[in-house]
């Protein structure tokens, strides 16, 4: 879909000011920032003259420009302020208790394990429980590894990754904390996580 | 009448109808369906003109700026119900700023004064304050049905004065206001005396709502027709509500609560079983599925259903919406999916208006599985469509020629792929071809919105074919002047064009300078126009009020401006008025 090939424009590298890209084949387009698509109110605009901006070129479609960060358009799409509001907060609220109600499914991975495994976080009570359920899960896994080491450090160091992206020691915050912020786990082997 | 051709000056020979009493004259307009007819018999002779003028009841005033409001009231001494419109269209998406103007305190004041007879008062994006209402309270002795939709201004002061004041008022409709809770119980202004109630919608209000009082009023109202209520009022209130009120025929449910209970499941589907007469249902529904059966009972009834603030999603919805099989209109979000649209156009084939709204419109990595698939379905199984509004991300020409093949009855069709410059995503084409199958198909077409990636050549068929058009919509469209000149050259019917962020100029503004006098309003704003373009339009138009707006923070020093200099936003309208004197810093006229 057209909309992945846009993100992934957008956060290429390259040389050049913000908002400007070698034109694409033209199968694709933003909003060029010379006809006026309202990001911010700046006094340049005013200098625009009434030509078309590259109108006349090549293929005749208004400036490939793919700006760096995908900015909110003002008034676009056309959904009165009265509904955006109502939606954002209705989005916000059934996302809440989705995550209330629903299980919340991470994925655990192994360091050496061949496969991952998924555990619902709201099934435990602390962290406690989630390394003992962890535990049972990976026993298999953690024999096999201790034996291809060569009877290596069999300590485990649990980590999780958040909404960030970070890898973080599983431990330091409160749970609730932790379970609305954990995206995945991951049992790293002794040596690593020192 | 009228028949037979013009005739000089009355002679001796003078024929019969030219004796006849303009109490004849004046029972014969009202038959007249519409306003635009009236106003054309109304300018064929001085004597009509004068049967028709004070026999009037009914007013619209589109543009408040097109007249003044003592224009209006001298014109029509015995209007009994006047509509008036203020800022344009886009005003809805941001694009105007506050203070821009549209105040209907002159028109309050006019009325006050002209036709104190006024029983009803529309106000549609107009700046209302607490004084108007009060005014309105105050002024109309047999005043009944107050109608403000998308204004602000006021708060919940002003409902005070009304629900004090007002006597016999019989409808109180907000719809979409923005209203300052200033925590003043209104509703127990209300008489206890007072039960001429047909129609309540507080829908936008954000603020509490004395339950009990509610519930005395509803009780003592018992012509009742219309109850829509706000997020303030939980659901098990709801349902003693209803069975205070089972003759609604109209209900707007309000916010529900999060939790399922049983009790509470059985209360309501109880207090739905005994609502014979509801035909419309909606509100801001953040229901949880399970709740949706206990609406089961009333579902064959339903005509009108607006599911537009509901995240419900999943097949609950999609079984709910089913069972409605008599629906007309149904309004939901793009929740519903093309699985869920299929199963709508399955069901419900008496649908005349759809409009699907999204749900996560400014997030593009949530989506959700609605696409062209969805309208086509529905297109292709609602003989009786007519009416379209679509928000999706993905549209093909194909979809769009099927559409139009199915369904050249379309009156309305509004299209809103969400991405501007989105191609089709299979052929990778503009969507020129999708849309002029449209406007050639559709030759009733009255109202059109177009998105996409699109070039002049959309705009050569639509000014070609779309002899009925009366309002246009673009956006991110086109590529040269030409595509605004297709249009102001062709569209025989339009009112009102409104543009954002095309590539269209000075040239075709000018060239087509004498269309603008045909039409309500044209708003441009982001295009490629310049100040010295304006100025020649304001002067070789005189009747013409243009406007221009280029930052709406600041104040805008058209002296100082060059010829060359770029606008920003123009908004141009045709008036008996005069230049309004009513303008904020940053709007200038020309």
């Amino acid at each position: 879909m057209e909309i992945d090939a846009d993100n992934l424009s957008a956060t290429e590298l390259r040389l050049g000011l913000p908002g400007t890209s070698s034109s694409s084949d033209g199968v694709t387009r933003k909003p060029s920032p010379s006809v006026g698509a309202k990001r911010a109110l700046d006094d340049t605009r005013s200098e625009t003259s009434g030509t078309s901006p590259a109108a006349g070129a090549d293929d005749d479609h208004d400036a490939a420009a793919a700006p760096a960060t995908k900015a909110q358009v003002v008034g676009w799409p056309p959904v009165r302020a009265y509904r955006k509001n109502t939606f954002q907060a209705a989005a916000a609220a059934a996302k809440r208790k989705a995550e209330q109600q629903g299980g919340l499914y991470v994925k655990v991975s192994m360091d050496g394990a061949p496969y991952l495994r998924k555990v619902d976080l709201r099934m435990y009570k602390g962290y406690r429980e989630l390394r003992e359920a962890l535990d049972a899960l990976f026993t298999n896994s953690v024999s096999a590894a201790a034996a291809a080491e060569g009877g290596g450090d069999h300590q485990h160091a649990l980590a999780y990754e958040d909404k960030d992206g970070d890898l973080m020691l599983v431990g330091d915050v409160p749970w609730d904390m932790f379970i609305s912020s954990c995206k995945k786990l991951r049992i790293m082997k002794g040596s690593e996580a020192r | 009448m009228g028949r037979g051709g013009s005739h000089a000056a009355p002679a001796a020979a003078s024929p019969p109808w030219h004796a006849l009493p303009d109490e004849v004259w004046e029972h014969a307009f009202s038959f007249l369906p519409a306003d635009s007819d009236r106003g054309a018999a109304a300018a064929a002779c001085r004597s009509w003109l004068r049967a028709e003028r004070r026999s009037r009841r009914r007013l619209v005033i589109a543009n408040c700026y097109a007249a003044s409001p003592q224009d209006a009231v001298d014109r029509f001494p015995s209007v009994r119900a006047v509509e008036v419109k203020g800022k344009p269209h886009f005003a809805d998406f941001g694009l105007v700023p506050p203070g821009w103007g549209a105040a209907a305190a002159p028109w309050v004041a006019a009325a006050a004064d002209g036709w104190p007879l006024l029983e009803e008062l529309s106000f549609k994006r107009m700046y209302v304050t607490d004084d108007c209402l009060e005014m309105i309270a105050a002024s109309f002795r047999n005043f009944q049905v107050l109608r403000l939709v998308s204004c602000e201004g006021f708060s919940t002061s002003g409902l005070a004065a009304i629900a004090a004041g007002c006597r016999n008022v019989r409808e109180l409709d907000l719809q979409e206001n923005e209203i300052e809770d200033c925590s003043i119980h209104w509703l127990s202004l209300f008489p206890e005396s007072f039960t001429s109630l047909v129609t309540l919608n507080f829908s936008c209000l954000e603020g509490d709502v004395d339950i009990t009082v509610l519930e005395r009023l509803v009780t003592r109202c018992r012509n009742l027709k219309t109850l829509k209520l706000n997020n303030a009022i939980p659901l098990d209130k709801l349902a003693s509500l209803l069975r205070k009120a089972p003759q609604i025929v109209e209900l707007g449910t309000g916010r529900f609560s999060a939790d399922y209970h049983l009790d509470l499941f059985s209360k309501l589907a109880a207090a739905f079983a005994g609502c014979k007469s509801l035909r419309r249902l909606s509100g801001a529904w953040d229901a949880v599925p399970e709740y949706l059966p206990a609406f089961y009972c009333v579902c064959e009834g339903l005509t009108s259903l607006n599911l537009s603030y509901a995240t419900v999603r999943g097949p609950e919805l999609v079984k709910f919406i089913s069972r409605c099989k008599n629906l007309q209109l149904l309004w939901v979000m793009d929740l519903i999916e093309d699985h869920g649209l299929a199963a709508v156009a399955s069901s419900c084939n008496k649908l005349q208006e759809l409009r699907v709204f999204p749900s996560a419109p400014f997030d593009a990595a949530e989506q959700v599985s609605l696409t062209e698939r969805g309208l086509v379905d529905v297109s292709a199984s609602c003989p009786m469509l007519e009416s379209v509004l679509y928000f999706c991300r993905r549209m093909t020409n194909e979809a769009l020629i099927t559409i139009a093949k199915n369904r050249p009855n379309f009156t309305c069709f509004r299209l809103c792929i969400i991405e501007p410059h989105t191609p089709d995503y299979i052929t990778h084409q503009p969507l020129d071809a999708g849309f002029s199958a449209i406007v050639e198909s559709c030759k009733g077409l009255r109202r059109l919105s177009v998105s996409g990636l699109l070039t002049d050549r959309v705009f050569r068929s639509i000014g070609a074919h779309a002899d009925r058009l009366e309002m246009l919509s673009i956006a991110f469209a086109g590529n040269s002047d030409l595509g605004l000149h297709y249009i102001l050259s062709g569209c025989k019917s339009l009112k009102k064009l409104e543009i954002r962020d095309c590539p269209f100029g000075d040239k075709p503004l000018l060239a087509n300078a004498a269309k603008l006098e045909t039409m309500r309003s044209l708003w441009m704003s982001s295009c490629s126009l310049t100040l010295g373009a304006c100025r020649q339009l304001a002067r070789k138009m005189p009747r013409l009020s243009v406007e221009v707006m280029n930052d709406p923070r600041r104040a805008c020093p058209l002296d100082s401006l060059t010829d060359e200099s770029h606008v920003e936003t123009l908004y141009v309208y045709r008036t008996i008025a005069g230049p309004r004197s009513d303008t904020p810093a940053c709007v200038q006229i020309v």
